[in-house]
């Protein structure tokens, strides 16, 4: 049995870091830190002496763990983005799933896979969970500027409500527009002229 | 015509102008292109994008392609700088506390003198100093450096920090920092917030420093050469764009509408005009051509832009010059920009190489296109480079 990994996870909510650390703690016995706040990054990393380093491609703290690819003293570990070789192709799924890795040089393929499949399919999940619920919140606010649309022109037509949404969706018909940019272009209106 | 939809990455920074400008201003669509300008959150992650083929080409720190010829910062894919996209732009500013500290000694903040701001910094700052710039190889970074050469900062200890820019007055705030080399618009936000002071324009240091370039893949740029001429055609018309005074003002608004740099068009026009705002008591200060997109072949990639950039990169982490200077001379490619720009009216030397920080004064150089009038690049010093007798 080899020597677990030591692995630091920099990923500020804490709901997400507790995800990654059990799917990486499920796959292996490793030991995980957490690292929270961006102050001083690359020192407390540093101090963590990690083989792998775990962060999401879209933290703009990210750039503070380029100082880690440059090795400072004669016993620094260098650290490097891994692509080279056998990991190349991973380097590239990590990337496609929204995460970046930072590895200590020399560690061994057979090492790192393991525990890079578990963190891309774990980011990948998260990465489908944000999109899935901003576009919740999308068609909530959509649905909220069409019922205001609706409202206005029941009120100024004297119609029902399904005879408003017909109008509407007629008037997106004809135009080659949503119907919720549509309802946008009357709110805005009214606003203006009420 | 069908519009081919192009993936580039950018930063959102006021030097990425050409690039909005090419799309905003319909320059792309001459050419048959809508670009698809993907916002980065970090400099990493645009190198990544480029590099893992996300985006065909991407507005990036010119020391950057020069560091990965150089197997510096972990990912190694071959780039090409097809051209360089602005000239200066970033300003070096100081904490409040420094700002005091060095009113009170005296220094009038004419953001100006290189030599004397070093020298009041370093007797206000004894016990040394922590500097926030936004990536590790970067022209802030090769700025600061040859600032600490030649002033007294070369005496006292001084330790350069990567901050993300956005972040940067928020470190200045928290101590985190105690001055910083950043691009606009990030030094009048902090200004503006009232965490600091701006000490100099980075063209202070070298007047004429490479500060953005555009990067393709090597390989993209030889399998895609119609595709990379268009890009490089519209970006070209764009900066030509930029350079008309009258412009400036449409293109401040522009740049500040929330899709690209979401400021108040005032910030972003602090540095188009070269009129920045230095401190909290509204002090203006004018340079000119704070930052310059276009005119004395600003866009043609020397190659020995390259080479000192590669040689900085290797006297201080310890690598062969020698080669170093040598594989950064391939990563700007003026026989790119020469054939893909030829017959528009850009400006195309002679020489592929010049000696670097010997001009003082515009000097006329024989060209193959254009009156090429190169614009004055000393160093603070003196310093020249010669990139055949480094």
């Amino acid at each position: 049995m080899s020597e677990p990994l030591s692995i630091v996870v920099v990923e500020e909510d804490r709901d997400r870091a507790i995800a990654i650390v059990d799917a990486l703690r499920d796959a292996g016995d490793h030991d995980v830190h957490v690292i929270g706040h961006a102050t001083g990054l690359a020192r407390k990393i540093a101090a963590c002496q990690p083989d792998i380093v775990l962060i999401d491609i879209d933290n703009p703290t990210r750039d503070m763990l380029e100082e880690l690819t440059l090795a400072s003293g004669p016993l620094d570990r260098p650290v490097a983005m891994f692509v080279s070789g056998a990991a190349g192709g991973l380097a590239r799924a990590a990337v496609e799933a929204g995460v970046s890795a930072y590895v200590v040089d020399g560690l061994l393929p057979e090492r790192l896979t393991p525990v890079m499949d578990t963190a891309i399919a774990r980011f990948q999940m998260m990465r489908q969970m944000r999109s899935e619920l901003a576009e919740t919140r999308r068609a909530l606010e959509e649905r909220k500027v069409i019922d205001r649309a609706k409202g206005l022109i029941m009120k100024s037509r004297r119609i029902g409500e399904d005879e408003a949404y017909a109008l509407l969706r007629r008037a997106a018909m004809d135009q080659g527009r949503k119907i919720v940019e549509v309802a946008q272009a009357l709110v805005t209106a009214s606003e203006l002229l009420s | 015509m069908k519009m081919l939809r192009l993936p580039i990455a950018y930063m959102p920074l006021v030097d990425a102008a050409p690039l909005i400008v090419a799309q905003e201003m319909g320059f792309a669509a001459n050419e048959g292109l809508d670009l698809d300008l993907i916002a980065a959150p970090s400099w990493s992650s645009v190198r990544d994008m480029l590099a893992f083929g996300r985006v065909d080409a991407a507005h990036l720190l010119s020391p950057v392609p020069v560091a990965m010829a150089l197997g510096m910062g972990g990912v190694s894919t071959a780039l090409s700088a097809v051209m360089v996209l602005s000239m200066n732009g970033d300003v070096i500013g100081v904490s409040r506390r420094l700002e005091d500290l060095l009113r009170a000694d005296g220094h009038p903040f004419d953001f100006r003198d290189p030599m004397a701001a070093g020298a009041a910094l370093a007797r206000v700052a004894p016990d040394g100093l922590t500097i926030g710039a936004p990536f590790p190889f970067s022209m802030h970074v090769e700025l600061l450096h040859r600032w600490f050469e030649a002033t007294p900062l070369a005496g006292i200890p001084v330790t350069i920090r990567t901050v993300p820019p956005p972040l940067m007055a928020e470190a200045l705030a928290d101590g985190e920092i105690d001055a910083f080399c950043v691009g606009e618009p990030w030094g009048s936000v902090s200004v503006e917030a009232g965490y600091g002071a701006l000490l100099l324009p980075g063209r202070a240091i070298w007047s004429f420093a490479p500060e953005k370039v555009l990067a393709v893949r090597t390989d993209w740029a030889e399998t895609e050469p119609h595709l990379l001429g268009r890009l490089m055609r519209a970006v070209w018309r764009a900066s030509r764009w930029l350079a008309n005074p009258d412009a400036r003002t449409a293109a401040s608004e522009i740049l500040s509408r929330p899709a690209w740099l979401d400021l108040p068009p005032e910030m972003i026009d602090r540095a188009l005009a070269g009129r920045l705002v230095v401190s909290s008591r509204g002090e203006e200060r004018h340079v000119d051509r704070f930052v310059e997109f276009h005119g004395g072949a600003t866009g043609f990639p020397w190659r020995s832009q390259a080479k000192w950039i590669g040689q900085r990169l290797a006297q201080r982490t310890g690598g062969d010059v020698t080669q170093a200077m040598a594989r950064a001379g391939q990563v700007f490619r003026p026989d790119i920009y020469r054939k893909q720009l030829v017959g528009i009216g850009a400006d195309l030397p002679g020489a592929n190489e010049k000696v670097e920080g010997a001009l003082h004064q515009p000097m006329p150089v024989p060209s193959v296109e254009g009156d090429v009038i190169l614009q004055p690049d000393a160093f603070l010093d003196g310093h020249i480079f010669d990139p055949y007798d480094p």
